[in-house]
């Protein structure tokens, strides 16, 4: 089963465009990642599917059409954005950013049981429970906003470059947690990444985006094997 | 020592209103980032609003209660009318736009009910106390009992309650508290409304003391901005706090230093503000902003 489907989307900053047909399918329970240089379109593809840009062309969500729809219906919908820059919320807590991440939701218990949940997937949260969030490391903000996702308990989770500003080592163990996640709680995943490394441990599929448009996609066994994949973004 | 406790008293009363408007302008920052720099118009709006309910015939505090509810209404109708047009883009330019809403709602309030000060009548029985032999007005008491139940209920409100965590988290950023399925535009109407509501308190409390004029909370707003920037943009208790503390410390200034007196009181608080800037940047109670890449 598809859940979400984007099919030739279109994406304009003002009068500057952006994407330029970007077409894609992921899953019920899978991973796909976008992979492509800066300026590609990576994000503003995660962006378009939240809403927070204006878009072209189809955006088909567990079978309905969400083109159009504002970032808060989106979010209702199911699901959850990370975006580029972590959007943690500096001034409140590391509890305060998981309660706005379960805004939405009305079962108390199960909210509950998530947190503890997600403190247990990163126990550096745990040691940082009621630090404000601006006090933490990178490497810590980045959890958190992975963990503030979670805490919405959505069917689909758009991931932006969760590498980014990371030491490699820190990096990789994000991602690890994220793997954890994935495996844990079955959620589809849509993740932007620079470090085509990182993202093939994550996902089953991928497209490469050049300015604005897919220019490649295949399985991941696909496309490490391609020479251009490999010079381009596997450092060899 | 019956003079000094009379002006703390005193001085905190007159602190309190200053301290309403504070509290409604650090709930607009709160909410929305920005300073309304219309807030005491609206104020002296919501005081005429009263002030008709009262020509309706109902008893002061019905008459009160309906104008906070009126001004809820119409900080709330402000913001999505207008102020929704100016977020996410430039912060300054919302800025001029409140300043331009100043002599705005100072101008409907002339046209509407003429420049001659109005009798408002007081919530408090004009009697007084005895408070370790210093005479007390009551009214001074109330007011300032008042401010502190508000400010009780706002900490309340945005430490304890699931509401007054997402106008927090709007505030800091809307986009990203969007992606969490919070509904940033009814947020953001609710902190304007909020605000309002509370510079009405802040009207009923001052119209009494100064007659009721188009330009009676000017000289209060000044006040206020200097104790929301003494106290912290971010801190509600903060700016009561300091409120209170430029209340007091111009009462005692007037009578305890002789070359101020009653007609240099007005540089006491902005000697303060200079001293308090010039050894804590963001305020006595304000949290710095930390930027990290």
């Amino acid at each position: 089963m598809t859940l979400l489907e984007l099919d030739n989307v279109t994406a304009w900053y003002g009068p500057v465009q952006v994407l330029d047909g970007v077409s894609l399918s992921v899953p019920d329970n899978g991973a796909v990642g976008i992979l492509g240089a800066n300026g590609a379109g990576k994000t503003t593809t995660l962006r378009a599917i939240s809403g927070a840009v204006r878009t072209g062309g189809r955006i088909t969500y567990d079978g309905r059409d969400i083109r159009g729809l504002q970032p808060e219906q989106v979010a209702k919908l199911g699901i959850a954005h990370v975006p580029e820059g972590r959007g943690t919320l500096g001034q409140l807590t590391v509890r305060e950013n998981l309660r706005v991440g379960a805004y939405l939701r009305k079962d108390r218990k199960a909210v509950s049981e998530d947190l503890d949940y997600c403190l247990e997937l990163f126990p550096n949260l745990k040691d940082r429970i009621s630090s404000s969030a601006s006090a933490l490391s990178g490497g810590e903000q980045q959890m958190l906003a992975v963990a503030r996702a979670f805490m919405a308990r959505p069917r689909l989770l758009l991931l932006d470059e969760a590498s980014l500003g990371l030491a490699p080592s820190t990096a990789k163990s994000v991602y690890e947690a994220i793997r954890r996640l994935r495996v844990d709680s079955g959620i589809a995943m849509l993740i932007v990444e620079q470090n085509a490394n990182l993202a093939f441990t994550l996902v089953d599929s991928a497209i490469v985006l050049e300015t604005g448009r897919n220019v490649l996609s295949g399985t991941s066994a696909e496309l490490k094997g391609m020479d251009e994949i490999r010079r381009a973004y596997l450092g060899g | 020592m019956d003079t000094f406790i009379q002006l703390v008293v005193d001085g905190l009363a007159l602190g309190s209103v200053y301290a309403a408007l504070a509290l409604a302008l650090v709930l607009v920052n709160q909410s929305t980032g920005l300073i309304n720099f219309s807030q005491g118009a609206m104020a002296v709006l919501s005081a005429y609003f009263a002030y008709v309910m009262i020509g309706w015939g109902l008893p002061p505090i019905l008459a009160i209660l309906g104008s906070i509810v009126v001004s809820f209404l119409l900080g709330a109708i402000v913001e999505r009318l207008l102020i929704r047009r100016f977020e996410g883009g430039d912060p300054d330019t919302a800025v001029v736009v409140t300043i331009g809403l100043l002599t705005l709602f100072t101008g409907i309030a002339g046209w509407i009910w003429g420049y001659n000060n109005r009798q408002f009548p007081s919530l408090f029985p004009l009697e007084t106390v005895n408070i370790f032999g210093a005479v007390v007005s009551v009214r001074s008491i109330g007011t300032t009992l008042t401010i502190v139940g508000i400010m009780i209920v706002l900490q309340l409100l945005f430490q304890g309650t699931k509401l007054g965590l997402a106008l927090r988290a709007v505030a800091i950023n809307p986009s990203s508290a969007a992606y969490s399925g919070l509904p940033v535009g009814r947020l953001l109407m609710v902190g304007w409304g909020l605000a309002a509501a509370l510079g009405a308190v802040a009207g009923a409390l001052v119209a009494p003391a100064l007659t009721l004029t188009p330009g009676m909370m000017d000289t209060a707003l000044v006040y206020a901005l200097a104790a929301v920037i003494i106290g912290g943009l971010n801190s509600p208790l903060g700016a009561v706090v300091a409120a209170w503390s430029i209340g007091v410390l111009e009462n005692l200034a007037a009578v305890y230093v002789p070359f101020i007196g009653y007609d240099l009181k007005i540089a006491v608080p902005f000697i303060i503000l200079f001293v308090v800037l010039f050894l804590r940047p963001q305020g006595l109670f304000g949290r710095k902003v930390v930027v990290r890449v």
